[in-house]
């Protein structure tokens, strides 16, 4: 028996020239998932006798909506960005939790005399953490253009004042680039390296030891969640602010 | 000294040296956090979301340090 990590997700089958990995299965399933159970949710609301699943389902939307009114600051913003990053929140968080399913690891395939697990994470695959990343980095620039207006949101990052603000607009651009690897690399990084290490330690100790891993993971699995969905609002929010200076400015022009 | 054993080093020297800071500074920010919760305990709602927040940005080093290590050992 030797240990079986790869860093890229496993090949199941070629679609024409497009191959299917087991992240992308994975990632359709739960999406298919999460619209059947929402479709199944809108067809029974009712506002005269609102069922348990209803009523669990508004608290925790009403909470989280809450939050984000908390974080972002007015309730106009909060529904603008509320439903990406609950969606986010929903879709990461749940196939994050999936993967503590015991014996699905168990359902293989064989590709080209390699035996492949049907499921794995489908955020240990970099492609689809990178992708949900760009959807917030371009989101954020979209917003700060708006708000700033093209010439504003070009004048951020060539300041040609003084040497020294000149400078820092120039690291502006690298904090812009520095979000990409930040947010993705987090999410990606901490759930593979819950996989790694779950799979490090059934390899090491079949029995008992691995559980308090299992924990942790179940822990940074909500954590990293809730911190990707928070960072895309905290985004937003310091992209959708004027500064002080900025309204003076534009107030004497 | 061959190249994988070259780059076992690298990838333990990768993740050792990089979880120093992280762990440290994620020390500080939950002491900071409890002692506010225990001066205030009413705001533990408000504190203990910040916390998670502020120790997983904390944690990104250590994150991109690991990556690193994992790409080393098995890309």
């Amino acid at each position: 028996m030797e240990l079986n990590i790869s860093l890229s997700p496993e090949i199941l089958f070629h679609i024409g020239n497009m191959p299917i990995t087991n992240t992308l299965i994975g990632s359709f399933l739960i999406s298919l998932a999460i619209i059947i159970f929402v479709l199944y949710l809108n067809r029974t609301l009712s506002k005269d006798k609102p069922g348990k699943l209803q009523n669990l389902i508004e608290l925790l939307i009403s909470e989280a909506f809450d939050f984000t009114e908390s974080i972002i600051g007015t309730k106009e913003k909060a529904k603008k960005i509320f439903p990406l990053a609950f969606t986010m929140f929903i879709f990461i968080l749940i196939s994050n939790l999936i993967t503590f399913i015991p014996g699905q690891a168990a359902i293989t395939l064989n590709h080209g005399g390699e035996t492949v697990s049907i499921f794995r994470a489908a955020m240990a695959d970099y492609g689809l953490v990178f992708m949900m990343t760009m959807i917030t980095v371009i989101l954020i620039q979209v917003v700060a253009v708006a708000v700033h207006g093209p010439f504003g949101y070009i004048g951020k990052f060539f300041n040609f004042k003084s040497p020294l603000s000149f400078f820092l607009g120039l690291m502006d651009i690298v904090g812009e680039l520095a979000k990409i690897v930040s947010l993705s690399f987090r999410l990606f990084g901490n759930i593979f390296a819950g996989e790694v290490l779950g799979a490090v330690m059934l390899f090491l100790a079949p029995f008992f030891i691995p559980l308090p891993f299992l924990f942790l993971g179940l822990l940074s699995a909500v954590v990293q969640a809730f911190v990707f969905a928070v960072l895309t609002v905290v985004f937003i929010k310091l992209a959708s602010e004027i500064e002080e200076d900025e309204l003076v400015e534009q107030a004497s022009m | 000294m061959d190249l994988e054993s070259a780059k076992m080093i690298g990838a333990g020297l990768a993740i050792g040296l990089g979880a120093i800071g992280p762990g440290i500074g994620e020390g500080i920010a939950a002491s900071k956090a409890l002692e506010a919760i225990g001066r205030n305990p009413e705001a533990s709602g408000k504190i203990m979301p910040l916390m998670f927040v502020s120790m997983a940005i904390a944690e990104s080093t250590a994150i991109y340090a690991l990556v690193i290590a994992l790409i080393i050992l098995f890309g």
